[in-house]
Parts: C-alpha cells; sequence; structure tokens
C-alpha cells in the first residue's frame, strides 16, 4: 500500500521533472534539429521544421565559408593552453600553502580571489593599450596569457582545496619509511594528486573556452577563437538559421560533454570550497 | 615538520603565482586611475593633460549614467531573483526520487556550458525573431501578433537569456546544498507531524540560507559584467546598455579613455563592495 503510493508519487514526480528538464534544454535541442535542416525549411513553422528532410548541408557550408577549423583550433589552443600554464604556476603554489600553511596563506588565498573580482571592462584600455605596445593584439598568445591571469586565482583555489584533503600522515609514514623528498613527491603525493589536477583542468578549459570578454575585444580575424566567430554572425548573416544553428552546435558540443562530467568539480570550483 | 627550509622553498614555490597575479592586479589598476584623471583621446589629439576629477564628475553627470544604472539594477536583480526562485524549485525537485535521474540533471545545467555568444544569438534569432522565430510561430499559431522581444520587450528579454544561462549554476549549488542536509532532521519534523511547508520554511530554508548567499554573491559578481550577452543581441540599444557595456562603449568605441577610465573605477568600486561580503563567508569556510 505505502509502496503503490510511493511509486505513483515517483512516476508524477518524474513527469514534472522532465517536462522542466525538456523546456529548459529546448533550446539547445531545438538548435541541433534546425543544423540538420536546409536554410528554407529551417525557417518555417516548427512542425513544418520537423517533417522537412534531414541534411548535413550546413555543416559543410559553414566549413567552407568560415573556417570553421581555424576557429576551432584557435579555441582549443587557447582554453588548453592558458590552463596548462596556469596549472603550471598554481600547482606549487597551491602545494606550499596546503603543506607548508603559514601565518600568512589564508590572507594570500583571499587576496586572489580578490583578483577575481576586478571587472574586466574596468581595465580594458590598459590592457588593451599594453597589447598593442607588445604586438600581441589579435594574438593566440595574449589571449593565453590573459585567461591563464583571469583564471589563475580558481586554479589554485580548487587545487588547494583538493590538496588540503591529502591527509598529512601519509606524508609522515612514508619518511618513517625512509622515503625521500624526492621518492615522496613521486610515489606518494603525485598519485594521490592527480585526480584534483584533472579536475582543476576540466573546469579550467570549460570556462576559458566560453569566456567572451577578452577573446571579444582583443582578438580581430587571426586570433579569433569561436566566442568571437559566432559573434560575427550577430550581423544580417544570423537570418541563416541553419548555418548559424551549425555554427553553434560545433562550438558547444565538445564543452557540453566536458561539462556534463564536471558537475561536481562545477560547484566546488565556482564557489571557492563555500558549499560542498 | 615545517622547518625554516621548508618554508623558504614554500615562499619560492608561491613567488610565480603571486608576482603574475601581483602585476595582473596593479599594473592595469594603476594606469586605469592615471587614465581616468586626464582627457585622452587617441584618436582626436591624444594626452591632452590632466583634468582632476573631472571624468569623474562628467562620467555620472552625463545622461547615460543613470539610465545605466537602473538597466544593470534590473538585470542583475531580475537574473537574481528568477534564479534563486526557480533554483529552489528545482532543487526540491531535483532532489526527489525520480526515474533518469542523472538524464534529467544533464539537461538542466546543460545551458550553463554554452557560451554567451551562442546562447545571445541563439535566442534572439531562432526564438526572438519577430518573422521566423520559433515564438512568432507559436503566436501566430495561437492567433496572436508576434511581439518584437528585442526592441519592445528589450530588458525582459535579456533578463530572460541570461536567467537561462545562470539558472543551472543557481539550481546545481542550491541541489548540493539540499543533499547535505541530515535527512534524520527531516524525518524526526515529519514524526513530529511537520507538514512538507513547515519543513521547508524551518528546515530546508536555513539550511540553505548560507548556500543561496553564496549564489546571490557570485552571481552578482559575474552578472555585473555580462557583456557578449548584449553585445551580440541589442549591442546596447533599446535601453539594455549596462554600466559594463557603457564603459566599454566610451573606452573602445568612442575612444575616450579618459572618460571610460573614470566609469571603469566606479565599476571596481561597485564590484569591490560586493566581494567584500562574498570574501567574508568564504573565509569563514576557510577556518571551519
Amino acid at each position: 500500500m505505502a509502496r503503490a503510493a510511493t511509486t505513483r508519487q515517483k512516476t508524477i514526480t518524474s513527469v514534472i521533472a522532465w517536462t522542466v528538464a525538456i523546456i529548459i534544454f529546448f533550446p539547445i535541442l531545438w538548435i541541433l534539429v534546425l543544423s540538420f535542416k536546409s536554410e528554407g525549411d529551417a525557417i518555417s513553422t516548427p512542425l513544418q521544421v520537423l517533417t522537412s528532410a534531414w541534411t548535413f548541408e550546413s555543416y559543410a557550408v559553414v566549413q567552407d565559408r568560415s573556417d570553421y577549423f581555424k576557429h576551432f583550433s584557435n579555441s582549443v589552443i587557447i582554453a588548453v593552453g592558458s590552463t596548462l600554464l596556469g596549472i603550471l604556476v598554481a600547482v606549487p603554489a597551491a602545494w606550499s600553502m596546503a603543506f607548508v600553511p603559514s601565518k600568512r596563506t589564508r590572507g594570500i588565498l583571499m587576496w586572489m580571489l580578490s583578483t577575481k573580482m576586478l571587472p574586466a571592462v574596468g581595465v580594458l584600455y590598459p590592457i588593451y593599450l599594453l597589447f598593442i605596445e607588445l604586438g600581441i593584439l589579435d594574438s593566440r598568445l595574449g589571449l593565453v596569457i590573459v585567461l591563464m591571469l583571469i583564471n589563475l586565482p580558481i586554479i589554485v583555489w580548487m587545487l588547494y582545496t583538493y590538496f588540503r584533503e591529502i591527509p598529512v600522515e601519509i606524508l609522515e609514514a612514508a619518511r618513517m619509511d625512509g622515503a625521500g623528498m624526492r621518492a615522496e613527491l613521486l610515489y606518494v603525493l603525485t598519485p594521490m594528486a592527480v585526480p584534483g589536477i584533472a579536475s582543476t583542468i576540466l573546469l579550467n578549459v570549460i570556462l576559458a573556452w566560453n569566456e567572451a570578454f577578452w577573446t571579444l575585444n582583443l582578438t580581430a580575424a587571426k586570433a579569433a577563437p569561436l566566442t568571437a566567430f559566432i559573434a560575427s554572425y550577430s550581423s544580417p548573416e544570423g537570418l541563416f538559421f541553419a548555418k548559424l544553428s551549425a555554427a553553434s552546435v560545433m562550438a558547444i558540443a565538445p564543452i557540453l560533454v566536458m561539462g556534463w562530467f564536471s558537475q561536481k568539480q562545477l560547484v566546488r570550483g565556482l564557489t571557492f570550497g563555500a558549499v560542498k | 615538520m615545517a622547518t625554516q627550509h621548508s618554508k623558504s622553498i614554500a615562499r619560492v614555490m608561491m613567488a610565480p603565482a603571486v608576482i603574475l597575479l601581483l602585476g595582473w592586479m596593479l599594473v592595469p589598476l594603476v594606469m586605469t586611475l592615471f587614465f581616468s584623471f586626464k582627457k585622452y583621446l587617441p584618436l582626436r589629439g591624444g594626452d591632452l593633460g590632466w583634468v582632476g576629477f573631472d571624468n569623474y564628475v562628467r562620467f555620472v553627470s552625463s545622461s547615460a549614467f543613470w539610465p545605466a544604472v537602473a538597466t544593470t539594477l534590473i538585470i542583475v536583480g531580475g537574473v537574481l531573483v528568477i534564479t534563486v526562485l526557480l533554483g529552489i524549485a528545482l532543487a526540491l525537485l531535483l532532489d526527489q526520487p525520480i526515474w533518469g535521474q542523472g538524464v534529467v540533471r544533464i539537461l538542466v545545467i546543460a545551458p550553463f556550458f554554452v557560451m554567451p555568444t551562442v546562447s545571445g544569438l541563439v535566442w534572439k534569432n531562432m526564438f526572438m525573431d519577430p518573422v521566423n522565430g520559433f515564438f512568432a510561430h507559436l503566436w501566430r499559431f495561437f492567433g496572436a501578433e508576434p511581439i518584437q522581444w528585442l526592441s519592445q520587450a528589450s530588458l525582459p528579454s535579456v533578463v530572460m537569456i541570461v536567467s537561462w544561462q545562470w539558472l543551472p549554476f543557481a539550481t546545481l549549488i542550491l541541489l548540493t546544498a539540499i543533499q547535505s542536509l541530515d535527512t534524520e532532521q527531516l524525518e524526526a519534523a515529519e514524526m513530529d507531524g511537520a507538514r512538507p511547508v513547515g519543513r521547508f520554511w524551518f528546515i530546508i530554508l536555513p539550511h540553505l540560507a548560507r548556500a543561496i548567499t553564496v549564489v546571490i554573491l557570485i552571481q552578482t559578481i559575474f552578472l555585473l559584467s555580462i557583456f557578449a550577452e548584449i553585445f551580440v543581441t541589442t549591442a546596447g540599444a533599446f535601453g539594455t546598455k549596462t554600466l559594463t557595456y557603457l564603459i566599454f562603449q566610451r573606452v573602445l568605441e568612442s575612444q575616450n579613455v579618459g572618460l571610460g577610465s573614470a566609469g571603469g573605477v566606479y565599476a571596481i568600486i561597485l564590484a569591490n563592495i560586493v566581494a567584500v561580503f562574498l570574501l567574508r563567508i568564504v573565509g569563514k569556510n576557510l577556518d571551519a
């Protein structure tokens, strides 16, 4: 009796939850559908869209006309490059703060976080000017540097929260067994730190991939990643629904997949450990 | 264990990150401050000398300032109200036993991973286009006149687009918080005869208070500087010019660097006020 009631209840909540989820997901689903239609069919009524023929032509056109893969590889280089560079700088810092904390550790962490809150637009012109002076405006190198810097606080914080969970007792045990500094790092700590570092990389690649202030303002034709490439469709080209859909699908698909794997890290990374 | 030796190694290991962030913070900040006290028009005469607080006064007294403040408040406030309220509702819903919970969760959080330029353009064209958009078809199907979303209802449209992007974030964080709630407490309350509404008000909501605060503060910081969503939809027209967008236009479009920099300093001060509260909460958690 009680079980029957809960099954019914579960069915009702499931129907509600699925309806809500599909409504929220609908815009993504809809561009997926439109991307496989011809331009003419894509602007017809939704019912006609669903019943019309399916085609891959938009995907081919996007590549031919606007060199999609150039922008895609720009995005990959910028997102992955800035993340790895950030990891390289952040691992030693987070490491030392987690394992050799001092009176100042807390203050340094809080200060790092506060730099993340500096509004980008407040320093837009200085950065723009410095980029011109250094000759790195519209270059991938420039964006790798800027995105590394804006995400560095998040990287340090995430790594710090992961490293802090590694029990110090393990280190002491290894030392008792006569492990030197090098053996300790290589065989004891690294294997325990790898999952945390991997999650940090994942979340920061996503954040860098989607960053759309600096990528829009500091690039033109040459180094434009997908964010800026898609923005070029805000002109009358946006009227080509099928092509815009195909370009959008290609821009978000890789990161959507990565994002689904990073749900847990997302909470930790974006709340700086304030919600776990 | 922390000998003098290991302490100095720790300092060396920390140095690159600290130096980089210090440079990233100080150099542009000092330059912005520097420009804000100058009349500086790169395309029309360049550096025209010191003007004291002139730019600060002119930025606030320009006719575009107060509308931009109002727009910013409406967008930030609107998105916060929508995402927090719907986020709580969704988190409660997703916390229930449902079939295919994993898939439902994936569908709900998906919008967060869509890059801002894509979501701006997809909404603008495929949904809000007054002729061929999905909504236009829907409205006509029911015999109604399609709405010119981004010109006639520009602010609500932008609020809707941005809310769609941030709802997953609020939901995910609130869901994480709900799941950390002690179920025994809820069961005890149920045994004592507390109704669902009572349990929500007196147990779940107080438990969520901190997570809600964190959502509000983090979103405020990000929402104050939304840019791409406006850039690709209205480009600041039809009353959607936020403070961030106004500063962007002053600096890069009209190349009035002095005036834009003064605006930038205001933006930095504003963000810092919010940041102080957020940092206090994060800091408290660090001690625990």
